[in-house]
Formats: C-alpha cells, sequence, structure tokens
C-alpha cells in the first residue's frame, strides 16, 4: 500500500492542477519510483488518486518506454539501438553487457540489481555508442567503461544497503 | 576531399554564450543583450507589429516540419478565448537529432526569452516545456533557472511591469517518439493516449483543452528574441542563400572525425560542415551519402555533397532539411542495413494507431532484414515499393516520414539492393 506521506504529497500536487488527468505521467513515475515498477496496485492507486479508470492508466503505462508494467531491476539499462549507436557498435556492446549480466535482452539478473533493455536514439548521437542507467546517460562507450560503470553500480547498490541496514 | 580555402569564421548567435562544461548564467545571458528584447518589446507597441517581424524574418520551424512561425501566430485569431497556450517541443526524439538538449545546456534563459516573447505576441498566459524523459538534466537546468527568471521578474505575474502575466511548467514525457508531433504532444500533456489528432481544428484554435494553443520547437523559440532585437533584415542576412534565413545548428554523426553540434549559416554547403568542421571522413574513408535531417529524410547521395543546406535546395533535390541532423556515411557503409536499422525505430515507435503505419512498418523491416541477410527474393523490390505506397496513406506524417530513407534507397540504390539478391547477402559484410 501506498505510505501516507507519498499518498498526501500526491494529492497535494493534484488539488493544485487544474485537470488532475494532466499529472498522469509524473503520478505514474512517483509510484513506479516507490514500487520499483508500475504493478496492478499501482495502477489502481493512481486511477484512484487521479479520477481515471484502470484501464485508461494501463493505456497510458503500457504506451510509455520509462514506464514498467512488469518488475524491472534497481538498475534498468537501456541501450540505445538506433542507428549512430547502431553503426558505433550497439551489438557488441548488448553483446558484452549481455555476456557481463549473464542475461539476453529483456532480462533482469538473479539478484535483482539489473535489467537490459533496448532504446530509441536517446539524443546522444555526438557520444555514441551510448546507454542510459536510470535515464542518466552514458556516452562513448567501451567494453572497459562497461564494467566499470557496473562495478560502479554494484558497489552504490552494496553500500546503500549497508547504510540502510545499519 | 578536403577544402583548400581555411576554415570561415561565421556569426554565432544561439550558441554564442556556450561553455564547454557549464549553462550560461542569467548574468552572462544579460551581459549579451539577454531578456532586452523582452523589456524593449512588452507592453510597449501592438503585439500586430511585432508577429510581422517575425514572418517578415520566414523563420521556418526548427523542429522539422519547416512551418513559418509568423503564419503559425498569426492563426491564433484576435478574438480567441482565453486562456491560451504555448508548448515548447522539447521532445527531441528524431534520430540523429541532438541540437535541443546542446541547446539547452549552453543558454537556458535564451528559450525563457523566446518563450515569454512569444507567449506574449499569442497572449498567452500559460507555457509548457514538453521534454523527453531521456533529458532528464535538461530538465531540471529549466526547472532551476525558469525559478531564477521568476525571481528576476522575466516571468510570473506582471512581467517588468508591463501587466503581462505569463509563467513555464516543465513536463516530463513518458518517452515515445510520438509525443513530438504536434496533436500527439497535446493529447499527452491532457492525460490521454497520445495518438495524433487530424486537424483541422489546428491547435492555435482547438488546442490544449481545446483552446487556442501555439507550438513550437526549442531552436525556433531562441532565435525570436533575436529577430526582434535586430530585426528581420539582419536574421535574413545570416544565411547564405537568397531564400534562407538564419543560422543553424546542425548535428553531425556518424563517419566524421569531430561529431557534434554546430551553429552555421543556412545554405552553407554541406562539404564545408563535414571538411571544416565535424573534422572530415573518419579513417580517411569517402562520403558514401548523408541522412540531412533526421531518420525522416531521405539519402542524399555523394552527388549533393556540396549541395547549399538550406530548406529550398534540398526540396529542389526530393529531399528535406528536416532538423538538420546530418548522418554520414561512408563506401564501406550498407545502406540497406541501415535501413533496416531505421525500420527497426519506426516499427517500434509508431503508435499502432492507423493501419498503414502499425502494420507497414514492420513489414517493409522485416523485408529489408531478409535481403539484407540472404534470403531476398527479385520480386520484394516491387513488394517493397506497393508497400511505400499505401504507407502514404497513414494518418499522421510518421508514416511518410519513416518510409522517406525507404523510398530514396529503391530510387537511388536499387542497384545496391539487387546486389544483395543475386549475392545472397549483404557484399559490405564479405568485404569486411
Amino acid at each position: 500500500m501506498l505510505p501516507a506521506d507519498l499518498r498526501e504529497k500526491l494529492e497535494r500536487t493534484i488539488e493544485t492542477a487544474d485537470h488532475p488527468r494532466e499529472l498522469a505521467v509524473d503520478v505514474m513515475m512517483a509510484l513506479q519510483e516507490h514500487y520499483g515498477h508500475l504493478s496492478d496496485e499501482a495502477v489502481a492507486e493512481a486511477a484512484q488518486l487521479l479520477d481515471m479508470s484502470e484501464v485508461e492508466i494501463d493505456e497510458l503505462a503500457t504506451f510509455y518506454t520509462f514506464i514498467y508494467r512488469e518488475p524491472v531491476g534497481r538498475y534498468v539499462i537501456h541501450v540505445c539501438d538506433s542507428l549512430i549507436c547502431w553503426m558505433d557498435g550497439y551489438e557488441k556492446l548488448r553483446d558484452h553487457l549481455a555476456r557481463k549480466l549473464n542475461i539476453a535482452m529483456g532480462g533482469t539478473t538473479d539478484d535483482g540489481l539489473f535489467t537490459l533493455l533496448p532504446v530509441c536514439c536517446v539524443g546522444y548521437c555526438d557520444r555514441s555508442p551510448a546507454m542510459l542507467v536510470n535515464r542518466r546517460v552514458h556516452g562513448n562507450l567501451t567494453p572497459e567503461k562497461v564494467d566499470a560503470i557496473l562495478d560502479g553500480l554494484r558497489e552504490s547498490a552494496r553500500s546503500a544497503d549497508e547504510t540502510s541496514s545499519g | 576531399m578536403m577544402s583548400a580555402t581555411p576554415k570561415k569564421e561565421y556569426p554565432q548567435v544561439l550558441l554564442a554564450n556556450r561553455h564547454p562544461d557549464r549553462i550560461a548564467t542569467l548574468e552572462e545571458y544579460r551581459s549579451s543583450g539577454g531578456y532586452r528584447a523582452l523589456a524593449d518589446t512588452l507592453g510597449a507597441g501592438p503585439q500586430d507589429s511585432l508577429k510581422e517581424t517575425i514572418a517578415a524574418a520566414v523563420l521556418l520551424g526548427r523542429g522539422g516540419a519547416a512551418f513559418p512561425a509568423g503564419v503559425k501566430l498569426k492563426t491564433v485569431a484576435d478574438d480567441a478565448p482565453f486562456p491560451r497556450f504555448l508548448i515548447c517541443n522539447a521532445d527531441e526524439m528524431e534520430p540523429g537529432t541532438f541540437k535541443d538538449r546542446v541547446l539547452i545546456h549552453a543558454d537556458p534563459h535564451q528559450l525563457i526569452e523566446g518563450m515569454a516573447l512569444t507567449a506574449y505576441m499569442a497572449s498567452a498566459e500559460k507555457g509548457i516545456i514538453f521534454i523527453r524523459p531521456e533529458y532528464e538534466s535538461a530538465a531540471r537546468i529549466l526547472e532551476r533557472e525558469v525559478g531564477i527568471a521568476r525571481e528576476a521578474g522575466y516571468l510570473g505575474e506582471n512581467i517588468l511591469d508591463s501587466g503581462f502575466s505569463f509563467d513555464i511548467d516543465v513536463h516530463r514525457s513518458g518517452g515515445r517518439y510520438i509525443c513530438g508531433e504536434v496533436t500527439a504532444q497535446i493529447n499527452a500533456l491532457m492525460g490521454k493516449r497520445p495518438n495524433p489528432a487530424q486537424p483541422p481544428p489546428y491547435p492555435t484554435e482547438k488546442g490544449l483543452w481545446g483552446l487556442p494553443t501555439v507550438v513550437n520547437n526549442v531552436e525556433t523559440l531562441c532565435c525570436v528574441p533575436h529577430i526582434l532585437r535586430n530585426g528581420a533584415d539582419w536574421f535574413q542576412s545570416l544565411a547564405l542563400t537568397e531564400s534562407g534565413a538564419g543560422t543553424k545548428l546542425y548535428g553531425v554523426s556518424g563517419r566524421v572525425n569531430r561529431p557534434g553540434c554546430f551553429e552555421l549559416p543556412i545554405g552553407i554547403p554541406l562539404s564545408e560542415i563535414i571538411e571544416d568542421y565535424a573534422g572530415g571522413m573518419r579513417d580517411g574513408r569517402r562520403f558514401k551519402a548523408c541522412l540531412p535531417g533526421g531518420a525522416s529524410t531521405g539519402f542524399l547521395p555523394v552527388e549533393h555533397y556540396h549541395i547549399a543546406m538550406d530548406f529550398d535546395s534540398l526540396k529542389s533535390v526530393g529531399n528535406r532539411l528536416g532538423t538538420a541532423a546530418i548522418m554520414v556515411f561512408d563506401e564501406t557503409d550498407c545502406l540497406v542495413a541501415a535501413t533496416w536499422n531505421l525500420l527497426e525505430f519506426f516499427a517500434r515507435e509508431s503508435c499502432g494507431w492507423c493501419t498503414p503505419c502499425r502494420e507497414g512498418f514492420p513489414y517493409l523491416r522485416d523485408l529489408l532484414w531478409r535481403i539484407e541477410n540472404g534470403q531476398g527474393e527479385p520480386e520484394m523490390i516491387g513488394a517493397l515499393r506497393e508497400l511505400c505506397r499505401d504507407m502514404s496513406y497513414a494518418y499522421c506524417a510518421f508514416s511518410p516520414g519513416g518510409i522517406a530513407p525507404v523510398e530514396s534507397l529503391l530510387d537511388l540504390y536499387e542497384e545496391e539492393i539487387v546486389a544483395h539478391i543475386e549475392g545472397k547477402g549483404c557484399p559490405f559484410r564479405k568485404r569486411s
């Protein structure tokens, strides 16, 4: 269930809007942030908050690239496969990531840390090949750079877990 | 193909305050003349004469469609209802295009002033910047700088004591290419599935929430303060061609040594951009073709290597300037495979609303995949042509844009397709 403080915060924001449904994407993003993905429960909550039907929410949720209707890892890696990144080694980059994480495109690692997905042109054609990690861009990628990024993410997940449990 | 003459210096207008690693501050923007147009025009004279100036400058929309910005402003009727909206389209998702990202990171107040001025001309009171979620850093910059502009009195209630009020919200999209299409973007902002709508009514008559709405691209809006400050003649004089006006941000990527975004005059030769600014072709290879304005334009072959990069000159060779995102190919690149990749993009990003687009792109993609991978048959060329013809009946501009590279592949590189079919595979792959 949605924590009371998050629910109140969203309700306050929705109150200030002329039309609640104009905040549909923002509300879905906030719920996704909380649950990790937009679960069925989150769809129902978004519908209730925005005074929309669940099917209307789902219609939007399944349309947008960055709303996840299925569970995803803590770090969602979107690898750009559009023209310039593809010319500059997308396939090698994808294979390297798949090997390192031991998952295929669309998969999530067993430890729940990483999900690997393709994405359309992210607007970093001057720094190809590029990928996004939780919507943060990394460009001019090489296998070494990818390894360092993955190590850094594992490290920050570890230290975040230690802080929260300690 | 290196040019013998030294690199020319062209005036920097939109990127005058560009720094390599940081955005320009409000102070820097002001000391370069920023917000002077706003101070001088707000409440000072009739809005009609300002709109005339924009129209006389022949400012063509920089988002890809090249619709005259002055004409668009004039389509908001004097007696149109209120409130009216101004949307800044920062949903830059055309493959190869990254100029708006560069522009926002360089000088965000230029965009804010451009929006305030455009809103004043349209008597709009609410501004929305619609930005793609991949540009989170740009969205944060804009939110912060909008706050700074508000504190300085350039946004909000009674701007600079003129009696005019206007404010800006930043809206992050959930991410889909079709949201860059104006009518789809308006649906997205209303929390609806972002399918395009077919005008009329046009958004300037009935747009967001059924009210008059002007939608302009980031770069278009950034041109506005400069035009109002320096005049229409000055803007026209920036271009190298008679029919052109202004500078343009050219985003160059692909097989060049220094990919990047360069502000250069409208009408500059393509060869000059590639050789003098993008560092020439990579690895000593030869220019084979480029897509001159994003994925929704056709291949521009080597015989047009020196073409003036202008709306009219590209039109005269059956192509388009589009977003001026120049994607460069060399002689080792297979254009069948490149087109297949583009079709993967269009097949994935089709909103699915109408049949020609939803069914057509996967079909085109699969045919090209088979040709590329040795399963091509001669009759597939006719099938490709027929599909392209049928797909021109789609509901919005997505499909005609997406078939542009396919049609140009068929028109200009048919022998390359035939070589794939006859050789049962990609001739470029065998060679490398």
